[in-house]
């Protein structure tokens, strides 16, 4: 065993929760430093609990384990009680396995899931002792590649990267890895290895090779490579074919809680839905579902190989893998009297989930969630959300049928085109749901007299590669007006005494806005918000706006620019030299078709053109079906 | 049904493991390695599992105990003792430095680890350029003289500092035994739920008697076994709460410990 442990038994007494540093968990991979060619650090930029919860890490673990002459390790965010001991005793950050300081890593892999995990990004550079910016790296610095939702805008974290890996993990690292490894035998510097890895490697973004150049109103005006020989364009990487995708089949198994603290199964990526403010659902294109057979040998692997007590099914809308009803079955079968519970988020509520979760969950403590994102038909019509009132009060009044009390409904709060009509039919909506509460269930029946309703509101943050891109956001003060105007609709109802209402943050939404649609500018604005100590904004209690205020003013940049401003169509995007198989065309009719609150048919009903079928996999080659 | 009592080490980095995130570990452990445990009943089951004394965050530990309850036992193997197959089973799926090492099958009237804990014993070190100059600078009769001393005063009161202020203590009668030998001391407290002493206070009130500060972090201790009382009572022997029970059922008779 190395016993090894970077941090001092001094320190380890006196931080919370120990156990977030000293790796060793169960399944972690240990090997010989001598035997390996390759070190990787693999970093989610956050706290233990979160990182240790991201399925994406674990597959990217796996993969680059199983290569014999790589070794990668994990590293997360240091809480800020330890981020202060570190910076005063001057302790570099390490890796949890072997405890070594990552600055003497090949590589940094970070993994970018929220925009408001960027200052913790800096965090992390910073704690190795890697220089921030990219151009000051020497040759003996680790390779920072950057991956995840947000590197399709990378511009804000351009300054920070080697390179952005656009896509989905699992097809290109061996072969960057093999180009690291021949750069590496033929002496060939850091520079060199970048730029053939830019040349040569599809879906790598190497921001050093690339310049953009902005116009008097601040607005882009060319984005595009100063090299010859560097791609005008990146084109994103996916895995055509999920069956023979590898996966994590022995997880690492944390000691602590952590936020997933259970067996993940992946039963497809991408969704067939196409919400009009939803990234992911653009993002992810086209839908490609796990082999059914295949999932149900991994869902009994991962159990023995993990222990884990509960199983939960992951994807963006599980109601619509096409065998849901004979995975659910299997699992219901595998787990009865082993003491293993399942859990099914994003799940449709109707009568085949209800039916399942009588089966599965104690009915009194679980709560019905539905996300109907918008107060109104009209205005569910243009996000294309085809969630309706009647499968909502449907849904909520068999569930009642059957002993649920308890809902949850999730709505956004300034989309294009909302009117105060509209924030008032969320009041009703929930009023309706009471009403349908005390129509459905005798008094004599009613558990505490009353059915609970929770409405939270989050503030919509138009972006990137959505029909919404171009769409202005609202400012803080009309974020809150309109939540005011949310509460008031609430009070109003019949039923108000059986209605909670929760609203998000305003600024740090905005915040949120002015990264996610921003471009290279902002580097200079995350690095001084950084300087002035900003690190875990996107936990509340440490997100201070006046330091981002304060930035971009230092900055000569405004929020209002990136946020408030509808674009025009013909404007130049930051992002636009990213190819993510959907086409620009096809966002524009979509944004066009919201304006006029038509919906479109998601994918198993008919094709609408996006462009992913270029991809040549997925939902969109299923022979027999329709297209426009 | 069986009871069965699992003997295990805490060491290494793995000290830092909260005793909660121990008793999770060797649940999700034990579904690895196939145990057929028993579960409670009820809307949301869990196994049935009882700790001895939890041991504090950056201790090491020789002597751990937990007790499980099992519908059924493992088939002996290769001539290995179904006890020994269990704890081999278990370790296969354990992590170094969280290790079971042996296990005993306890009658069905055995009372659970928790509640037969009786007292425990500890090494105490010093961590390495922490050493307390004075008392190490003694030779070594005047060294045994202190700690005779210390014992045999007929109070040692400690101020313990609680959640709800600070409360007086009396470390004496929980201090069975207390002897220097090889650099370190060793300790045989009360560990009783009602009586438990802690070896930091006692080295903590030992020093503090010498009159020489004690470092921060000073020491560095480690757990070495538990006891219970044997069946006549208060008075009875110290018995090892790994000892009680049986390591083979098919060939010794069990009896009451
Ligand atoms: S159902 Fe809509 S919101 Fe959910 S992932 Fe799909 S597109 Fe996004
Ligand atoms: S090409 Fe058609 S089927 Fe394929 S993802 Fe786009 S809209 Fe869906």
């Amino acid at each position: 065993m190395h016993d090894k442990l970077a941090l001092s038994d001094d320190i380890l007494l006196q931080i919370e929760k120990p156990e977030r540093y000293i790796g060793h968990e169960y399944n972690s991979v240990v090997k010989d430093p001598e035997t390996v060619g390759i070190r990787f650090a693999m970093c989610f930029p956050d706290v233990y609990e979160i990182g240790m919860s991201h399925l994406g890490i674990q597959i990217l673990y796996h993969l680059l384990n199983s290569m014999p002459d790589v070794w990668c390790e994990r590293v997360y965010s240091p809480w800020p009680d330890l981020d202060r001991i570190m910076r005063k005793e001057q302790i570099p950050l390490f890796a949890l396995e072997s405890q070594d300081p990552i600055r003497d890593f090949d590589f940094l892999g970070i993994t970018i899931q929220y925009e408001m995990c960027y200052t913790n990004i800096l965090q992390i550079l910073d704690l190795a002792r890697i220089p921030l910016l990219a151009a000051q790296r020497g040759e003996d610095c680790p390779i920072v590649i950057g991956g995840g939702p947000c590197t399709y805008n990378p511009e804000p974290l351009a300054d920070f990267f080697d390179i952005f890996y656009i896509g989905e993990g699992e097809t290109r690292y061996g072969q960057l890895l093999e180009l690291y490894r021949e750069c590496k035998a033929q002496g060939l510097g850091r520079l060199e290895f970048l730029r053939r890895t830019a040349r040569e490697v599809p879906g790598m973004y190497v921001p050093r090779f690339y310049e953009a150049a902005y116009g008097q109103d601040g607005v882009l005006q060319s984005f595009g490579p100063i090299e010859e020989g560097i791609p005008a364009r990146v084109r994103k990487e996916l895995v055509t074919d999920l069956k023979d995708a590898v996966y994590p089949d022995k997880p690492v198994v944390p000691f602590i809680k952590v936020t997933q603290d259970r067996v993940v199964l992946e039963i497809q990526r991408g969704c067939i839905r196409g919400c009009r403010f939803c990234q992911a659902g653009q993002l992810y294109r086209p839908v490609r579902e796990r082999d059914v057979e295949t999932l149900k040998q991994y869902a009994v692997q991962l159990l023995h190989n993990t222990g884990q007590e509960e199983i939960s099914l992951s994807s963006l809308s599980s109601s619509d893998y096409s065998a849901l009803a004979e995975l659910v079955d299997f699992l219901m079968e595998t787990c009865a009297g082993q003491h293993t519970n399942i859990s099914l988020p994003s799940l449709r509520i109707d009568a085949f989930y209800l039916d399942v979760m009588s089966k599965i969950q104690d009915v009194k403590k679980s709560s019905l969630t539905f996300a109907p994102e918008a107060g109104s038909q009209r205005l569910r019509n243009v996000i294309n959300k085809g969630l309706t009132e009647e499968m909502i009060l449907n849904g909520a009044t068999l569930a009642f049928q059957g002993g649920w009390n308890r809902v949850k409904l999730y709505f956004m709060l300034g989309l294009p085109t909302e009117t105060p009509e509209d924030i008032r039919g969320i009041g009703e909506l929930a009023n309706r749901i009471a009403a349908a509460f005390y129509e459905t269930v005798p008094k004599e029946n009613r558990k505490n007299g009353r059915v609970q309703i929770v409405v939270s509101t989050a503030f919509f943050v138009p972006k990137p590669f959505t029909p919404f891109q171009w769409a202005a956001q609202c400012v803080p003060e009309e974020f809150l007006h309109r939540a005011y105007l949310t509460r008031t609709a609430i009070s109003e109802q019949l039923n108000q005494k059986s209605i909670k209402y929760n609203w998000h943050e305003a600024d740090v939404s905005v915040m949120e806005g002015v990264l996610a649609r921003g471009d290279r500018r902002l580097g200079k604005v995350i690095q001084k918000v950084y300087e002035k100590g900003g690190i875990f904004d996107a936990w509340g209690e440490y997100y201070d706006d006046s330091r981002w205020r304060e930035a971009l003013a230092e900055c000569g940049l405004s929020a209002d620019f990136y946020t408030h401003r509808e674009r025009p169509l013909d404007e130049l995007l930051p992002w636009d030299f990213i190819d993510c198989g959907v086409t620009k065309e096809f966002l524009k009719r979509e944004w066009e078709r919201a304006q006029r609150a038509e919906p479109s048919a998601n994918c198993k009903v008919k094709c609408e053109g996006c462009g992913a079928a270029g991809f040549g996999c997925g939902i969109c080659v299923i022979p027999g079906r329709k297209s426009s | 049904m069986n009871k069965i009592r699992i003997k295990f080490q805490k060491y290494g980095p793995i000290r830092y493991i909260g005793h909660l995130d121990v008793m999770r570990f060797f649940q999700k452990a034990i579904r690895r390695a196939g145990i057929d445990v028993s579960y409670t009943s009820g809307f949301s089951p869990h196994q049935i599992m009882s700790f001895a004394s939890p041991l504090g965050v950056g201790m090491e530990s020789r002597g751990e105990y937990m007790d499980i309850q099992v519908n059924s036992l493992p088939a002996p193997r290769e001539g290995k003792s179904v006890c020994d197959v269990l704890v081999e089973d278990l370790r296969r799926v354990c992590v170094e430095g969280l290790e079971p090492v042996s296990a005993r099958i306890l009658p069905d009237t055995a009372k659970n680890a928790m509640a037969s804990v009786a007292a425990a014993s500890y090494t105490v070190r010093f961590r390495e350029g922490r050493e307390p100059g004075g008392f190490c600078a003694l030779p070594e009769a005047g060294r045994q003289d202190k700690i005779r001393a210390f014992t045999g005063q007929e109070r040692i009161p400690f101020v313990r500092e609680t959640k709800k202020g600070a409360r007086e203590i009396d470390l004496r009668p929980g201090i069975f035994s207390l002897v220097w030998k090889d650099r370190a001391f060793e300790m045989l407290l009360d560990a009783s739920s009602a009586g438990n002493r802690k070896p930091g206070h006692v080295a903590a009130a030992f020093f503090d008697f010498l009159g020489e500060p004690l470092g921060e972090n000073a020491l560095w201790i480690t757990r070495e076994d538990l006891f219970a009382r044997g069946e006549d009572g208060i008075m009875g022997e110290l018995i090892s709460l790994g000892e009680m029970g049986s390591a083979d059922p098919e060939t010794e008779v069990l009896h009451e410990p």
